[in-house]
């Protein structure tokens, strides 16, 4: 395999236990270099004890991790060189100011005594903390503030893998934008692993999703490919001054398919695998005005209710 | 190894910063201060023979250790680990026993200064003293050096011990309870084995020697006596190594 065929992260069945509690079990995913990734699943699916494995924090039970193809387990040390991770709560010496904190951590992740300098100045202008924060003690900055401080810290080494958990939890609008545009900017360039409730946020910013539930990956692809795995329907959108049942007998579909809301708009309902191309035409062959037609777009919201319910219900049928 | 400098740095900046370190420091002084006081006026009252008030001083070293050593090592690691920046330091490349040695050696030169700062009493109340009150055993370098040696060799074990506790648990009060615990163990442990009746139970008579060999004061008399064994070099270096490799072992399997 070429060097560059490598994965950035590369995890195989790994598994971990706790006691009785199976915190993740049987987990396999592959992030490519330069890939955003969204890792996505309810509290307690495990998302967060797999970031830590990855981190060299704990080690897993069984199964394999990798970072750029060496495994964490065997050089623990050498894969924490490759790495970037901003962990769950993002935790910060309060009483050390921004930029002593930087240089701290940037001579602990081996970069040259004589760049230090250089390189925090590149990463705190980079998380716009070099304007206002640089001189302030971490623990009077904003929730905002320490966030950046924590993406600048993952930043620093310039690795080739970055982890963040949760990054923009707690965020305002204008600060969860900012974080957006700064790890778009690392595409291409960096493997990046994002977890996240905010799942819009998800969608806006990764190339490809992966949904754990329960300790287990049950979805794994594009927002889009995911819409059409686990979504078995499709909706459009259609205003018109048409009735119900005419509408049925235009698309040829049943009149329970259609629904009607308060805005007055028609919502019709047709199964994932229908021909939906000629429906305009089809309008249009029978006079009917139409005043606004669109497919509405399942939200990552709904792909990831449907694919973690699937396996509740599996699970719930196994018991 | 190699980011043992930039850890000790840091941390020894980290104690620098922290108000317990003040307090830490006005607390030891103060009753050091109180102690050497005290030796003198019983040195003035007892006779030339008696005990000098350096020597008095370094028996009751003991007195203020339980409160200086757990404030210099409770934070250490029980407030990294509350915090969640020991796991933020462990995904850095730096191996945990390099974490442990930067901790363990900022807070051990600490300790060192402290002790430092407390020997210049004896100095201070000779040079203070000298016009009118010329008594030689004011000031007596060899006790005061020797005293000094066995405070900062026992200091390797005594904060070694604190930084173990301190990577035991979350909690500072907790980290500093343990500490002590360990410390009055550690410091009358000795004694207290001599205060068993092992001449009575043959199976027993063995323990003779090593219950003599763990006596803090018989060594600490043998060092301000002039005496330099390295038999207690031996033993506080040993605990030293054993509670620093603990500690490692700890943070590197609950990070």
């Amino acid at each position: 395999m070429d060097a560059t065929d490598v994965p950035a992260i590369s995890v195989s069945h790994l598994c971990k236990i706790y006691g009785n509690y199976k915190a993740i079990s049987d987990v396999s995913f592959t992030v490519k270099k330069g890939e955003i990734v969204g890792f996505l699943g309810p509290n307690g699916a495990g998302k967060s004890t797999t970031m830590r494995i990855l981190a060299g924090l704990q080690p897993g039970t069984s199964g394999t991790a990798e970072i750029c193809g060496v495994s964490v387990a065997r050089e623990q040390f050498k894969t924490k060189s490759f790495l970037g991770y901003m962990p769950e709560n993002n935790p910060l010496p309060l009483d050390l100011r921004v930029k002593e904190y930087l240089s701290f951590r940037a001579r602990l992740k081996d970069i040259p005594a004589d760049k230090v300098g250089k390189r925090v100045e590149e990463v705190m202008a980079a998380c716009d903390l070099a304007r206002t924060a640089r001189n302030k003690l971490i623990g009077s900055l904003s929730k905002g503030f320490r966030q950046r401080v924590g993406i600048a810290d993952a930043l620093l080494s310039e690795p080739d893998v970055i982890i963040l958990d949760e990054p923009t939890i707690g965020l305002d609008p204008h600060q969860i934008l900012g974080i957006r545009k700064l790890i778009s900017s690392l595409r291409g360039k960096k493997a990046v692993l994002i977890s996240s409730h905010i799942l819009p946020e998800i969608e806006n910013v990764c190339d490809r999703v992966i949904i754990i539930n329960t300790g287990v990956v049950v979805a794994n692809g594009t927002p889009e490919a995911l819409r059409r795995e686990f979504l078995p329907t499709r909706h459009f959108v259609v205003t018109t001054s048409a009735g119900t049942e005419e509408l049925a007998a235009i698309l040829g579909v049943p009149a329970e398919a259609i629904s009607e809301n308060e805005q007055g708009q028609k919502l019709i309902e047709f199964p994932k695998d229908a021909d939906c191309e000629g429906l305009l035409s089809k309008f249009e062959a029978a006079g009917v005005a139409l005043s606004e037609f669109y497919e509405k777009k399942a939200s990552l919201e709904d792909v990831f209710l449907a694919a973690t319910q699937r396996v509740y219900d599996i699970t719930s049928s196994l018991k | 190894m190699r980011h043992f400098w930039t850890m000790f740095c840091h941390e020894l900046r980290l104690l620098f910063i922290s108000p317990s370190t003040y307090v830490a420091a006005v607390v030891f002084l103060t009753l050091m201060g109180g102690i050497y006081w005290f030796a003198i006026q019983q040195a003035a009252l007892a006779g030339q023979q008696e005990l000098l008030p350096v020597e008095i001083f370094f028996q009751l070293f003991w007195v203020p250790l339980f409160i200086l050593v757990p404030l210099i090592t409770m934070r250490s690691f029980a407030e990294e680990r509350a915090t969640g920046t020991l796991a933020a330091l462990m995904t850095t490349p730096t191996h945990p026993l390099t974490i442990v040695l930067g901790k363990f050696f900022a807070a051990y030169v600490l300790y060192v200064l402290m002790w430092a700062l407390a020997l210049l009493f004896p100095v201070l109340a000779w040079y203070l003293l000298k016009d009118f009150c010329p008594d030689p055993r004011l000031l007596s370098l060899p006790s005061l050096i020797g005293g000094g040696i066995f405070v900062a060799l026992s200091g390797l074990l005594y904060i070694s011990v604190g930084i173990l506790a301190s990577s035991l648990t979350r909690s500072m009060l907790v980290a500093s309870l343990l500490t002590s615990g360990a410390l009055f163990v550690l410091i009358v442990m000795g004694g207290l084995l001599q205060l068993l009746p092992l001449e009575t139970y043959e199976s027993l008579s063995w323990l003779r020697e090593p219950a003599d060999y763990l006596r803090t004061f018989k060594h600490l008399e043998d060092f301000y006596g002039g005496v330099v064994d390295s038999r207690p070099f031996f033993l506080f270096t040993l605990g030293t190594v054993l509670s620093l490799i603990l500690t490692t072992l700890n943070i590197q399997s609950k990070a």
